[in-house]
């Protein structure tokens, strides 16, 4: 787990009760007018996940649900027993944290960047444990963000997601925009992430058999066999 | 000061230049013969029809026909923006916000400061100049908040994922947004006397005014129409980025790219 510094939050966790961390419950989404999701029901628990399917078939639009980036037309998602419409929205996003397919780094230097989620909540952190989580050495701190190659770049979302000391971390595709070598490098930092649950999408099986302990398959918006 | 009298001889005598502009349309082949017949007819028409509804409102000296009639400008200013701003969700509402409280701000401030009688001789041509540049003001400013937000919605969802607000999310493009809602009048307001002059000074230059009369009236036009801008294109896109964000701080559809 990261080691940054905090003060008291606005209000305390919850024990982590046994069950799952999520559980969907008939979930249908349309996107653009067209089912992106239809009739889920699926519960992730704690470790590594992987969601695995082809381009279209629902993965990210499922994560998304996750950490409420879109609610569902139908059905119920619940985090930790609890319906996540019944929760702080803001609380939840930084409880299950996300690393996006594309870095969008904010305007800034790396270590803006990293402190950019605590500091909504008027934290500070030292930006160095995080970056060394995400396999980035610390002197990358006061370099300019945008001026970095995109495999840094992903790993700097790597760290600024770890900054906020998330429960869960959810992974968009994190490699699909990364070379070979790059991959590898963010492959390695996830592999380092101790303690901390993780729900992956990627369209790679061979990813997901390295980075997750259970893959759920997705086809067309359903559950593949 | 003088007043000017055209004869409606004089004024169709002035066709001769519209005659002009369709030939040299016709000479380059540049078809657009049949919009200044429009352009022309439209003008005619509508010009006239104010033209007697503003004499009806002298004639009478209600204020209320004046604030009947400035309603009647914001309603119509109102839709004509919100066709050019129709990328943003719900931005009717906001619009006619920016431009109401523009007109009233600014007419109730001049009026307060002693600047103009409350007549309808001045309510009605300011408020008109006010309304019409705000109308501006806010569309522009609005479509430039639909593009920032189209453009920077994976940024706008990796802000929220971080627990960002979608207003925490959104400062950086408002605040270029409301630029650009108010650059185009403040170039202007820059480059006046120097490059072009504006319309209520060649106006009263037209009509016989003295020059420095033209110029102290301009002024304080010029100015309220800053401030009128600024008011417009403020509440458009504050408000109106609000309609790219469900309450749970989720970007709409409408809003990803």
């Amino acid at each position: 787990m990261p080691t940054a510094t905090r003060s008291t939050r606005s209000s305390p966790r919850p024990p982590s009760p046994e069950g799952p961390l999520f559980e969907l419950s008939g979930v249908a989404l349309a996107r653009g007018g067209r089912p992106a999701l239809d009739g889920i029901d699926l519960e992730i628990g704690e470790g590594h996940t992987a969601l695995l399917g082809p381009s279209g078939s629902g993965k990210s639009s499922l994560l998304r649900l996750l950490n409420r980036l879109a609610d569902p037309d139908r059905g119920v998602v619940r985090f930790q027993g609890r319906d996540v419409r019944e929760l702080d929205v803001l609380e939840l996003r930084r409880r299950v944290g996300l690393v996006p397919q594309l870095p969008a780094p904010v305007p800034g230097t790396v270590a803006d960047n990293v402190r950019y989620g605590p500091g909504l909540e008027d934290r500070s952190v030292d930006p160095a444990p995080p970056l060394r989580l995400a396999g980035l050495d610390p002197s990358f701190a006061e370099r300019d963000a945008g001026r970095l190659s995109v495999g840094e770049q992903q790993r700097v979302m790597l760290a600024r997601a770890l900054a906020l000391e998330p429960e869960v971390l959810l992974l968009d595709e994190p490699t699909a925009s990364l070379d070979s070598d790059a991959k590898a490098a963010v492959e390695s930092a996830l592999r380092g992430l101790r303690g901390l649950s993780t729900v992956l999408v990627t369209h790679e099986a061979d990813q997901a058999e390295r980075l997750a302990r259970r893959i759920v398959r997705l086809d067309g918006g359903r559950l593949a066999p | 000061m003088s007043t000017v009298s055209i004869s409606a001889s004089e004024v169709a005598a002035a066709l001769v230049l519209v005659a002009l502009a369709a030939a040299v349309s016709f000479w380059r082949r540049a078809d657009l013969e049949g919009d200044l017949g429009v352009a022309v007819l439209r003008s005619f028409l509508q010009l006239t029809a104010v033209g007697y509804v503003i004499q009806a409102i002298f004639d009478t000296d209600s204020l209320w026909l004046v604030a009947l009639l400035l309603a009647g400008m914001v309603a119509f200013g109102s839709f004509t923006a919100r066709g050019r701003a129709k990328a943003v969700p719900g931005a009717l509402g906001p619009i006619v916000l920016a431009l109401s409280v523009a007109a009233a701000g600014t007419l109730g401030l001049v009026l307060a400061l002693g600047v103009f009688e409350p007549e309808p001789r001045y309510l009605v041509p300011v408020g008109g100049m006010v309304i019409g540049n705000s109308m501006t003001a806010a569309a522009v400013a609005l479509n430039r908040l639909a593009d920032e937000v189209h453009d920077g919605s994976r940024q706008i969802e990796a802000m929220l994922a971080l627990g960002a607000t979608s207003g925490q999310a959104s400062r950086g493009l408002v605040t270029r947004s409301l630029r650009s809602g108010m650059i185009p009048l403040i170039d202007s307001t820059k480059t006046t006397g120097v490059v072009f002059f504006p319309g209520t000074m060649v106006g009263m230059l037209i009509a016989g005014a003295e020059p420095i009369d033209a110029v102290r009236l301009q002024l304080v036009l010029l100015w309220v129409l800053l401030g009128a801008v600024a008011l417009a294109a403020l509440i458009a896109v504050s408000l109106g980025y609000r309609g790219f964000f469900t309450p749970a701080h989720q970007l709409r559809e409408e809003g990803l790219r």
